[in-house]
Protein backbone atom coordinates (compact mmCIF):
# COMPACT_ATOMS: atom_id res chain seq x y z
CA UNK A 1 0.00 0.00 0.00
CA UNK A 2 1.48 3.39 -0.93
CA UNK A 3 1.71 6.34 1.40
CA UNK A 4 -1.32 8.25 0.23
CA UNK A 5 -3.45 5.09 0.49
CA UNK A 6 -2.21 4.60 4.05
CA UNK A 7 -3.16 8.15 4.97
CA UNK A 8 -6.58 7.67 3.37
CA UNK A 9 -7.00 4.48 5.42
CA UNK A 10 -6.23 6.31 8.66
CA UNK A 11 -8.72 9.03 7.78
CA UNK A 12 -11.34 6.44 6.91
CA UNK A 13 -10.80 4.60 10.19
CA UNK A 14 -11.06 7.88 12.05
CA UNK A 15 -14.43 8.61 10.43
CA UNK A 16 -15.89 5.18 11.01
CA UNK A 17 -14.22 3.66 14.02
CA UNK A 18 -12.69 6.36 16.21
CA UNK A 19 -15.55 6.02 18.72
CA UNK A 20 -14.84 2.29 19.07
CA UNK A 21 -11.21 3.03 19.87
CA UNK A 22 -12.36 5.76 22.23
CA UNK A 23 -14.87 3.45 23.99
CA UNK A 24 -12.15 0.86 24.54
CA UNK A 25 -9.74 3.46 25.91
CA UNK A 26 -12.41 4.88 28.23
CA UNK A 27 -12.84 1.49 29.82
CA UNK A 28 -9.11 0.82 30.08
CA UNK A 29 -8.30 4.28 31.41
CA UNK A 30 -11.53 4.87 33.35
CA UNK A 31 -11.41 8.53 32.39
CA UNK A 32 -13.07 10.33 29.47
CA UNK A 33 -10.52 13.15 29.11
CA UNK A 34 -7.52 10.83 29.19
CA UNK A 35 -9.23 8.56 26.66
CA UNK A 36 -10.12 11.38 24.27
CA UNK A 37 -6.55 12.64 24.34
CA UNK A 38 -5.06 9.16 23.97
CA UNK A 39 -7.38 8.35 21.06
CA UNK A 40 -6.26 11.45 19.14
CA UNK A 41 -2.61 10.76 19.86
CA UNK A 42 -3.02 7.20 18.63
CA UNK A 43 -4.45 8.38 15.31
CA UNK A 44 -1.67 10.96 15.01
CA UNK A 45 0.88 8.18 15.57
CA UNK A 46 -0.82 6.05 12.90
CA UNK A 47 -0.57 8.92 10.42
CA UNK A 48 3.18 9.06 11.04
CA UNK A 49 4.02 5.37 11.29
CA UNK A 50 1.76 3.50 8.90
CA UNK A 51 3.02 5.18 5.70
CA UNK A 52 6.58 4.23 6.77
CA UNK A 53 6.05 0.79 8.31
CA UNK A 54 2.96 -0.39 6.44
CA UNK A 55 -0.56 -1.13 7.63
CA UNK A 56 -0.70 -3.19 10.85
CA UNK A 57 -2.41 -6.57 10.77
CA UNK A 58 -5.26 -5.41 13.03
CA UNK A 59 -5.47 -1.61 12.74
CA UNK A 60 -8.07 -1.08 15.51
CA UNK A 61 -6.11 -3.15 18.01
CA UNK A 62 -2.99 -1.24 17.00
CA UNK A 63 -4.76 2.07 17.68
CA UNK A 64 -6.05 0.90 21.07
CA UNK A 65 -2.61 -0.31 22.02
CA UNK A 66 -0.96 2.91 20.84
CA UNK A 67 -3.53 4.98 22.75
CA UNK A 68 -2.88 2.98 25.88
CA UNK A 69 0.87 3.53 25.71
CA UNK A 70 0.42 7.23 24.97
CA UNK A 71 -1.73 7.49 28.09
CA UNK A 72 0.82 5.51 30.07
CA UNK A 73 3.56 7.89 28.89
CA UNK A 74 1.44 10.83 29.99
CA UNK A 75 0.90 9.28 33.40
CA UNK A 76 4.63 8.62 33.77
CA UNK A 77 5.46 12.20 32.81
CA UNK A 78 3.14 13.47 35.49
CA UNK A 79 4.75 11.09 37.95
CA UNK A 80 8.13 12.72 37.36
CA UNK A 81 6.68 16.01 38.43
CA UNK A 82 5.51 14.31 41.59
CA UNK A 83 1.80 15.02 41.12
CA UNK A 84 0.55 11.48 40.54
CA UNK A 85 -2.61 10.65 42.42
CA UNK A 86 -3.11 7.21 43.92
CA UNK A 87 -5.76 6.21 41.37
CA UNK A 88 -3.45 7.16 38.50
CA UNK A 89 -0.69 5.14 40.13
CA UNK A 90 -3.02 2.12 40.24
CA UNK A 91 -4.05 2.76 36.65
CA UNK A 92 -0.45 2.84 35.45
CA UNK A 93 0.16 -0.51 37.14
CA UNK A 94 -2.96 -2.05 35.64
CA UNK A 95 -2.19 -0.78 32.16
CA UNK A 96 1.30 -2.20 32.35
CA UNK A 97 -0.20 -5.65 32.93
CA UNK A 98 -2.53 -5.50 29.91
CA UNK A 99 -0.01 -5.89 27.15
CA UNK A 100 -1.89 -8.21 24.85
CA UNK A 101 -3.64 -7.13 21.69
CA UNK A 102 -7.43 -7.13 21.68
CA UNK A 103 -9.49 -9.13 19.26
CA UNK A 104 -11.63 -7.23 16.75
CA UNK A 105 -14.89 -8.46 18.30
CA UNK A 106 -13.83 -7.33 21.76
CA UNK A 107 -13.38 -3.80 20.42
CA UNK A 108 -16.84 -3.96 18.79
CA UNK A 109 -18.37 -4.78 22.20
CA UNK A 110 -16.78 -1.76 23.85
CA UNK A 111 -19.30 0.72 22.44
CA UNK A 112 -22.15 -1.32 23.86
CA UNK A 113 -20.48 -1.23 27.29
CA UNK A 114 -20.21 2.51 26.97
CA UNK A 115 -23.93 2.84 26.09
CA UNK A 116 -24.88 1.00 29.26
CA UNK A 117 -22.58 3.29 31.23
CA UNK A 118 -23.98 6.50 29.68
CA UNK A 119 -27.57 5.28 30.23
CA UNK A 120 -26.94 4.16 33.82
CA UNK A 121 -29.91 4.99 36.07
CA UNK A 122 -27.50 6.75 38.46
CA UNK A 123 -27.16 9.44 35.78
CA UNK A 124 -29.91 12.03 35.44
CA UNK A 125 -32.25 11.22 32.52
CA UNK A 126 -31.64 14.66 30.96
CA UNK A 127 -27.93 13.91 30.91
CA UNK A 128 -28.17 10.37 29.47
CA UNK A 129 -29.26 11.44 25.97
CA UNK A 130 -26.64 14.13 25.27
CA UNK A 131 -23.95 12.06 27.00
CA UNK A 132 -24.69 9.07 24.76
CA UNK A 133 -24.70 11.21 21.63
CA UNK A 134 -21.44 12.89 22.58
CA UNK A 135 -19.45 9.97 23.92
CA UNK A 136 -20.82 6.95 22.06
CA UNK A 137 -21.78 8.56 18.74
CA UNK A 138 -19.13 11.29 18.72
CA UNK A 139 -21.51 14.16 17.85
CA UNK A 140 -20.22 17.58 18.81
CA UNK A 141 -21.91 19.57 21.56
CA UNK A 142 -22.93 22.16 18.94
CA UNK A 143 -24.62 19.51 16.80
CA UNK A 144 -26.53 18.10 19.76
CA UNK A 145 -27.51 21.59 20.90
CA UNK A 146 -28.84 22.50 17.48
CA UNK A 147 -30.90 19.31 17.27
CA UNK A 148 -32.42 19.78 20.71
CA UNK A 149 -32.71 23.57 20.54
CA UNK A 150 -30.67 23.91 23.70
CA UNK A 151 -27.82 26.28 24.47
CA UNK A 152 -24.47 24.57 23.78
CA UNK A 153 -23.17 25.83 27.14
CA UNK A 154 -26.06 24.15 28.99
CA UNK A 155 -25.48 20.89 27.17
CA UNK A 156 -21.72 21.02 27.68
CA UNK A 157 -22.36 21.46 31.40
CA UNK A 158 -24.64 18.43 31.51
CA UNK A 159 -22.13 16.29 29.65
CA UNK A 160 -19.34 17.35 32.02
CA UNK A 161 -21.57 16.50 34.98
CA UNK A 162 -22.33 13.08 33.53
CA UNK A 163 -18.68 12.28 32.94
CA UNK A 164 -17.72 13.43 36.42
CA UNK A 165 -20.42 11.21 37.93
CA UNK A 166 -19.16 8.18 35.99
CA UNK A 167 -15.61 8.84 37.14
CA UNK A 168 -16.17 9.83 40.77
CA UNK A 169 -18.97 7.42 41.64
CA UNK A 170 -17.20 4.76 39.58
CA UNK A 171 -20.07 3.70 37.39
CA UNK A 172 -18.65 0.57 35.76
CA UNK A 173 -17.95 0.11 32.06
CA UNK A 174 -19.67 -3.20 31.65
CA UNK A 175 -22.75 -4.91 30.36
CA UNK A 176 -25.04 -5.46 33.36
CA UNK A 177 -25.49 -8.87 34.87
CA UNK A 178 -28.33 -11.03 33.65
CA UNK A 179 -30.58 -10.29 36.63
CA UNK A 180 -30.44 -6.55 35.98
CA UNK A 181 -30.26 -6.68 32.22
CA UNK A 182 -33.98 -6.32 31.39
CA UNK A 183 -34.39 -3.13 33.44
CA UNK A 184 -31.09 -1.68 32.22
CA UNK A 185 -31.86 -2.59 28.62
CA UNK A 186 -35.18 -0.74 28.92
CA UNK A 187 -33.30 2.41 29.90
CA UNK A 188 -30.93 2.05 26.95
CA UNK A 189 -33.79 1.47 24.50
CA UNK A 190 -35.74 4.45 25.76
CA UNK A 191 -32.69 6.71 25.38
CA UNK A 192 -32.23 5.45 21.82
CA UNK A 193 -35.94 5.93 21.09
CA UNK A 194 -35.75 9.51 22.40
CA UNK A 195 -32.78 10.17 20.14
CA UNK A 196 -34.70 8.76 17.19
CA UNK A 197 -37.86 10.75 17.89
CA UNK A 198 -35.89 13.94 18.28
CA UNK A 199 -34.45 13.29 14.84
CA UNK A 200 -37.74 12.20 13.34
CA UNK A 201 -40.26 14.70 14.62
CA UNK A 202 -40.43 17.71 12.32
CA UNK A 203 -40.83 20.13 15.21
CA UNK A 204 -37.77 22.32 14.83
CA UNK A 205 -34.04 22.45 14.37
CA UNK A 206 -31.60 21.78 11.55
CA UNK A 207 -33.04 19.14 9.21
CA UNK A 208 -29.69 17.57 8.29
CA UNK A 209 -28.58 17.12 11.89
CA UNK A 210 -31.97 15.75 12.84
CA UNK A 211 -31.57 13.13 10.15
CA UNK A 212 -28.16 12.27 11.62
CA UNK A 213 -29.85 11.66 14.96
CA UNK A 214 -32.25 9.15 13.42
CA UNK A 215 -29.39 7.42 11.64
CA UNK A 216 -27.38 7.25 14.86
CA UNK A 217 -30.35 5.81 16.74
CA UNK A 218 -30.75 3.10 14.11
CA UNK A 219 -27.03 2.36 14.15
CA UNK A 220 -26.98 2.11 17.96
CA UNK A 221 -29.92 -0.28 17.94
CA UNK A 222 -28.21 -2.46 15.34
CA UNK A 223 -25.21 -2.59 17.61
CA UNK A 224 -27.31 -3.52 20.65
CA UNK A 225 -29.16 -6.14 18.61
CA UNK A 226 -25.96 -7.73 17.37
CA UNK A 227 -24.85 -8.38 20.91
CA UNK A 228 -28.22 -8.85 22.64
CA UNK A 229 -30.77 -10.44 20.32
CA UNK A 230 -33.69 -9.51 22.57
CA UNK A 231 -37.19 -9.34 20.96
CA UNK A 232 -37.77 -5.76 22.10
CA UNK A 233 -34.47 -4.68 20.55
CA UNK A 234 -35.70 -6.23 17.29
CA UNK A 235 -39.02 -4.45 17.81
CA UNK A 236 -37.37 -1.07 18.36
CA UNK A 237 -35.13 -1.44 15.31
CA UNK A 238 -38.14 -2.49 13.22
CA UNK A 239 -40.19 0.43 14.49
CA UNK A 240 -37.49 2.94 13.63
CA UNK A 241 -36.85 1.45 10.18
CA UNK A 242 -40.56 1.44 9.35
CA UNK A 243 -40.93 5.07 10.44
CA UNK A 244 -37.73 6.10 8.69
CA UNK A 245 -38.91 4.41 5.48
CA UNK A 246 -41.55 7.17 5.16
CA UNK A 247 -39.19 10.10 5.67
CA UNK A 248 -39.36 11.28 2.04
CA UNK A 249 -43.17 11.15 2.04
CA UNK A 250 -44.02 12.64 5.39
CA UNK A 251 -43.25 16.30 4.68
CA UNK A 252 -44.10 18.33 1.60
CA UNK A 253 -41.90 20.86 -0.19
CA UNK A 254 -42.77 23.52 2.45
CA UNK A 255 -41.69 21.23 5.25
CA UNK A 256 -45.32 20.68 6.29
CA UNK A 257 -46.48 17.37 7.68
CA UNK A 258 -48.28 14.99 5.33
CA UNK A 259 -50.65 12.58 7.07
CA UNK A 260 -50.09 8.87 6.59
CA UNK A 261 -53.27 8.59 4.50
CA UNK A 262 -52.18 11.40 2.15
CA UNK A 263 -48.58 10.24 1.69
CA UNK A 264 -47.22 9.17 -1.69
CA UNK A 265 -46.57 5.52 -0.89
CA UNK A 266 -44.44 5.03 -3.98
CA UNK A 267 -41.58 6.96 -2.35
CA UNK A 268 -41.54 4.83 0.79
CA UNK A 269 -38.20 3.04 1.15
CA UNK A 270 -39.05 -0.62 0.36
CA UNK A 271 -35.72 -1.94 1.57
CA UNK A 272 -36.21 -0.51 5.05
CA UNK A 273 -39.78 -1.78 5.08
CA UNK A 274 -38.65 -5.31 4.18
CA UNK A 275 -36.02 -5.34 6.91
CA UNK A 276 -38.50 -3.89 9.40
CA UNK A 277 -41.12 -6.50 8.57
CA UNK A 278 -38.67 -9.35 8.92
CA UNK A 279 -37.63 -8.08 12.34
CA UNK A 280 -41.27 -7.77 13.43
CA UNK A 281 -41.89 -11.38 12.40
CA UNK A 282 -38.82 -12.56 14.31
CA UNK A 283 -39.83 -10.60 17.43
CA UNK A 284 -43.45 -11.76 17.34
CA UNK A 285 -42.31 -15.37 16.95
CA UNK A 286 -40.52 -15.22 20.32
CA UNK A 287 -43.83 -14.49 22.09
CA UNK A 288 -41.85 -12.34 24.55
CA UNK A 289 -42.48 -9.10 22.67
CA UNK A 290 -43.70 -5.83 24.14
CA UNK A 291 -44.22 -2.12 23.57
CA UNK A 292 -41.82 -1.56 20.68
CA UNK A 293 -42.66 -4.72 18.77
CA UNK A 294 -46.39 -4.04 18.87
CA UNK A 295 -45.93 -0.51 17.60
CA UNK A 296 -43.65 -1.83 14.86
CA UNK A 297 -46.27 -4.45 13.96
CA UNK A 298 -48.87 -1.69 13.52
CA UNK A 299 -46.45 0.24 11.35
CA UNK A 300 -45.79 -2.91 9.31
CA UNK A 301 -49.51 -3.37 8.60
CA UNK A 302 -49.62 0.19 7.23
CA UNK A 303 -46.50 -0.50 5.17
CA UNK A 304 -48.21 -3.53 3.60
CA UNK A 305 -51.20 -1.56 2.33
CA UNK A 306 -50.99 -0.17 -1.19
CA UNK A 307 -53.50 2.56 -0.22
CA UNK A 308 -55.21 3.74 2.99
CA UNK A 309 -58.43 2.00 1.91
CA UNK A 310 -56.66 -1.33 1.56
CA UNK A 311 -55.26 -1.21 5.12
CA UNK A 312 -56.13 -4.20 7.31
CA UNK A 313 -57.90 -2.16 10.00
CA UNK A 314 -59.10 -5.27 11.84
CA UNK A 315 -55.51 -6.21 12.51
CA UNK A 316 -54.55 -2.68 13.47
CA UNK A 317 -57.38 -2.44 16.02
CA UNK A 318 -56.36 -5.83 17.45
CA UNK A 319 -52.72 -4.72 17.77
CA UNK A 320 -53.74 -1.45 19.47
CA UNK A 321 -55.85 -3.44 21.93
CA UNK A 322 -52.78 -5.56 22.79
CA UNK A 323 -50.66 -2.43 23.07
CA UNK A 324 -53.15 -0.94 25.53
CA UNK A 325 -52.66 -4.01 27.71
CA UNK A 326 -48.89 -3.49 27.71
CA UNK A 327 -49.14 0.24 28.30
CA UNK A 328 -52.40 1.81 29.39
CA UNK A 329 -51.96 5.25 27.87
CA UNK A 330 -54.72 7.62 26.72
CA UNK A 331 -52.73 8.45 23.59
CA UNK A 332 -52.67 4.78 22.55
CA UNK A 333 -56.40 4.63 23.31
CA UNK A 334 -56.90 7.63 21.01
CA UNK A 335 -54.96 5.95 18.20
CA UNK A 336 -57.05 2.84 18.70
CA UNK A 337 -60.24 4.94 18.42
CA UNK A 338 -59.07 6.31 15.07
CA UNK A 339 -58.41 2.76 13.86
CA UNK A 340 -61.87 1.66 15.08
CA UNK A 341 -63.35 4.53 13.04
CA UNK A 342 -61.58 3.22 9.95
CA UNK A 343 -62.88 -0.29 10.61
CA UNK A 344 -66.45 0.42 11.76
CA UNK A 345 -67.13 3.96 10.53
CA UNK A 346 -66.63 7.43 12.08
CA UNK A 347 -69.53 7.07 14.55
CA UNK A 348 -67.87 4.19 16.41
CA UNK A 349 -64.60 6.12 16.69
CA UNK A 350 -66.33 9.30 17.87
CA UNK A 351 -68.02 7.39 20.65
CA UNK A 352 -64.66 6.22 22.04
CA UNK A 353 -62.99 9.63 21.65
CA UNK A 354 -65.83 11.40 23.50
CA UNK A 355 -65.47 8.87 26.29
CA UNK A 356 -61.71 9.50 26.44
CA UNK A 357 -62.22 13.27 26.52
CA UNK A 358 -64.49 12.93 29.54
CA UNK A 359 -61.54 11.37 31.39
CA UNK A 360 -59.65 14.69 31.42
CA UNK A 361 -56.21 13.25 30.61
CA UNK A 362 -56.65 14.13 26.95
CA UNK A 363 -58.58 17.36 27.54
CA UNK A 364 -55.52 19.51 26.73
CA UNK A 365 -54.22 17.28 23.95
CA UNK A 366 -54.66 18.96 20.56
CA UNK A 367 -54.56 15.69 18.59
CA UNK A 368 -57.65 14.40 20.42
CA UNK A 369 -59.69 17.37 19.09
CA UNK A 370 -58.06 17.16 15.69
CA UNK A 371 -59.04 13.46 15.44
CA UNK A 372 -62.54 14.31 16.63
CA UNK A 373 -62.81 17.05 14.00
CA UNK A 374 -61.69 14.66 11.29
CA UNK A 375 -64.29 12.03 12.25
CA UNK A 376 -67.06 14.66 12.48
CA UNK A 377 -66.11 15.94 9.04
CA UNK A 378 -66.26 12.42 7.63
CA UNK A 379 -69.66 11.80 9.20
CA UNK A 380 -71.05 14.94 7.51
CA UNK A 381 -71.17 17.32 10.49
CA UNK A 382 -69.05 20.27 9.26
CA UNK A 383 -70.27 22.70 11.94
CA UNK A 384 -69.19 20.45 14.82
CA UNK A 385 -66.01 19.52 12.94
CA UNK A 386 -65.15 23.20 12.70
CA UNK A 387 -65.51 23.65 16.45
CA UNK A 388 -63.29 20.65 17.16
CA UNK A 389 -60.55 21.83 14.78
CA UNK A 390 -60.69 25.32 16.28
CA UNK A 391 -60.23 23.84 19.73
CA UNK A 392 -57.28 21.76 18.45
CA UNK A 393 -55.73 24.90 16.96
CA UNK A 394 -56.04 26.73 20.28
CA UNK A 395 -53.98 23.96 21.94
CA UNK A 396 -51.41 23.17 19.22
CA UNK A 397 -47.98 24.76 19.65
CA UNK A 398 -45.76 23.54 16.81
CA UNK A 399 -45.82 25.53 13.60
CA UNK A 400 -46.31 22.63 11.12
CA UNK A 401 -49.22 21.29 13.15
CA UNK A 402 -50.81 24.73 13.38
CA UNK A 403 -50.52 25.19 9.62
CA UNK A 404 -52.11 21.78 9.11
CA UNK A 405 -55.08 22.65 11.34
CA UNK A 406 -55.51 26.07 9.72
CA UNK A 407 -55.62 24.36 6.31
CA UNK A 408 -58.33 21.97 7.56
CA UNK A 409 -60.39 24.88 8.88
CA UNK A 410 -60.04 26.73 5.59
CA UNK A 411 -61.23 23.62 3.70
CA UNK A 412 -64.34 23.42 5.89
CA UNK A 413 -65.10 27.09 5.30
CA UNK A 414 -64.79 26.75 1.53
CA UNK B 1 -13.61 1.97 45.83
CA UNK B 2 -15.15 2.96 49.14
CA UNK B 3 -18.78 3.97 49.43
CA UNK B 4 -20.85 5.17 52.33
CA UNK B 5 -24.42 3.98 52.36
CA UNK B 6 -26.53 6.47 54.29
CA UNK B 7 -29.82 5.07 55.51
CA UNK B 8 -32.67 7.57 55.54
CA UNK B 9 -36.21 6.93 56.71
CA UNK B 10 -39.00 8.06 58.96
CA UNK B 11 -37.71 6.85 62.32
CA UNK B 12 -41.23 6.67 63.74
CA UNK B 13 -42.48 4.30 61.06
CA UNK B 14 -40.84 1.17 62.51
CA UNK B 15 -42.58 -1.27 64.84
CA UNK B 16 -40.49 -2.96 67.52
CA UNK B 17 -40.67 -6.25 65.65
CA UNK B 18 -39.63 -4.68 62.33
CA UNK B 19 -36.68 -3.03 64.06
CA UNK B 20 -35.55 -6.34 65.45
CA UNK B 21 -35.91 -8.16 62.13
CA UNK B 22 -34.03 -5.37 60.40
CA UNK B 23 -31.21 -5.63 62.92
CA UNK B 24 -30.89 -9.40 62.45
CA UNK B 25 -30.94 -9.13 58.67
CA UNK B 26 -28.41 -6.29 58.72
CA UNK B 27 -26.04 -8.26 60.93
CA UNK B 28 -26.26 -11.18 58.52
CA UNK B 29 -25.32 -8.88 55.64
CA UNK B 30 -22.42 -7.28 57.50
CA UNK B 31 -21.06 -10.75 58.39
CA UNK B 32 -21.23 -11.71 54.72
CA UNK B 33 -19.51 -8.50 53.64
CA UNK B 34 -16.81 -8.98 56.27
CA UNK B 35 -16.13 -12.52 55.03
CA UNK B 36 -15.65 -11.13 51.51
CA UNK B 37 -13.37 -8.32 52.68
CA UNK B 38 -15.89 -5.66 51.67
CA UNK B 39 -16.85 -4.45 55.12
CA UNK B 40 -15.28 -1.43 56.78
CA UNK B 41 -17.85 -0.24 59.31
CA UNK B 42 -21.58 0.03 59.94
CA UNK B 43 -23.87 1.16 62.70
CA UNK B 44 -27.40 2.26 63.43
CA UNK B 45 -27.73 5.72 65.01
CA UNK B 46 -29.86 6.87 67.93
CA UNK B 47 -32.93 8.89 66.88
CA UNK B 48 -32.45 12.57 65.97
CA UNK B 49 -33.91 13.57 69.34
CA UNK B 50 -30.54 12.46 70.73
CA UNK B 51 -28.63 14.65 68.25
CA UNK B 52 -26.56 17.67 69.24
CA UNK B 53 -25.50 20.23 66.66
CA UNK B 54 -22.50 22.49 66.94
CA UNK B 55 -21.37 25.57 65.04
CA UNK B 56 -18.29 27.66 65.73
CA UNK B 57 -18.86 31.33 64.85
CA UNK B 58 -16.38 34.09 65.64
CA UNK B 59 -14.50 31.60 67.76
CA UNK B 60 -17.56 30.84 69.89
CA UNK B 61 -19.25 27.48 70.12
CA UNK B 62 -23.00 27.44 69.47
CA UNK B 63 -24.53 24.21 70.66
CA UNK B 64 -28.14 23.28 69.95
CA UNK B 65 -30.32 20.33 70.83
CA UNK B 66 -31.47 18.49 67.69
CA UNK B 67 -30.38 17.60 64.17
CA UNK B 68 -28.78 19.77 61.47
CA UNK B 69 -32.21 20.15 59.82
CA UNK B 70 -35.74 19.06 60.63
CA UNK B 71 -36.84 16.63 57.92
CA UNK B 72 -39.56 14.02 57.49
CA UNK B 73 -36.91 11.34 56.85
CA UNK B 74 -33.86 11.18 59.05
CA UNK B 75 -30.40 9.67 58.86
CA UNK B 76 -30.76 6.46 60.84
CA UNK B 77 -27.54 4.59 60.18
CA UNK B 78 -24.67 3.98 57.81
CA UNK B 79 -22.50 1.36 56.16
CA UNK B 80 -18.98 1.91 54.97
CA UNK B 81 -18.04 -0.64 52.32
CA UNK B 82 -15.17 -1.32 49.91
CA UNK B 83 -16.36 -2.74 46.59
CA UNK B 84 -15.40 -2.71 42.90
CA UNK B 85 -17.86 -0.17 41.54
CA UNK B 86 -21.23 1.56 41.86
CA UNK B 87 -23.15 -1.45 40.56
CA UNK B 88 -21.80 -3.61 43.36
CA UNK B 89 -22.62 -0.89 45.91
CA UNK B 90 -26.14 -0.70 44.48
CA UNK B 91 -26.55 -4.47 44.69
CA UNK B 92 -25.61 -4.41 48.39
CA UNK B 93 -27.75 -1.35 49.13
CA UNK B 94 -30.79 -2.97 47.56
CA UNK B 95 -30.51 -5.88 50.02
CA UNK B 96 -30.65 -3.64 53.10
CA UNK B 97 -34.05 -3.87 54.81
CA UNK B 98 -34.48 -0.06 55.21
CA UNK B 99 -34.29 0.33 51.41
CA UNK B 100 -37.84 -1.05 51.29
CA UNK B 101 -39.20 1.63 53.64
CA UNK B 102 -36.94 4.62 53.20
CA UNK B 103 -34.03 5.65 51.00
CA UNK B 104 -30.42 4.54 50.83
CA UNK B 105 -28.11 7.28 49.60
CA UNK B 106 -24.88 5.99 48.10
CA UNK B 107 -21.92 8.33 48.30
CA UNK B 108 -18.44 7.52 47.01
CA UNK B 109 -15.67 8.49 49.41
CA UNK B 110 -13.30 11.12 48.08
CA UNK B 111 -9.88 9.45 48.10
CA UNK B 112 -7.13 11.59 49.60
CA UNK B 113 -3.53 11.32 48.34
CA UNK B 114 -1.54 9.03 50.61
CA UNK B 115 0.74 10.90 53.03
CA UNK B 116 4.42 10.87 52.05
Amino acid sequence: MDKSACIAKVEDLYQRDSRKVFATLVRLLGDFELAEEAMHEAFAAALQQWPEQGLPHNPLAWLVSAGKFKALDGIRRKQKFGQLQPDLQRLAEELGEHQEYMAEQEIEDERLRLIFTCCHPAIDARIQVPLTLREVCGLTTEEIASAFLTQPATLAQRIVRGKAKIRDARIPFKIPELAELPARLDAVLSVIYLIFNEGYSASAGDAAIRRDLSDEAIRLTRLVLELLPDPEVMGLLALMLLHESRRAARTDENGDLVLLEDQDRSVWDRQMIEEGKQLVRRALATRRFGFYTLQAAISAVHADAASPQETDWHQIVALYSLLLQVEDSPIIALNRAVAVAMRDGPGAGLEIIDQLLRHKELAQYHLAYSARGELLRRSGQPQLARQAYAQALSLAKQAPERRFLQARLAELDA
Amino acid sequence: MQYMLLIYGDENSWTEQEREECMLESMKITDELAAQGKYIAASPLHPVSMATSLRVRDGKRQITDGPFAETTEQLGGYYLIDVADLDEALAIASRLPPAKKGTVEIRPLFPLPEPN
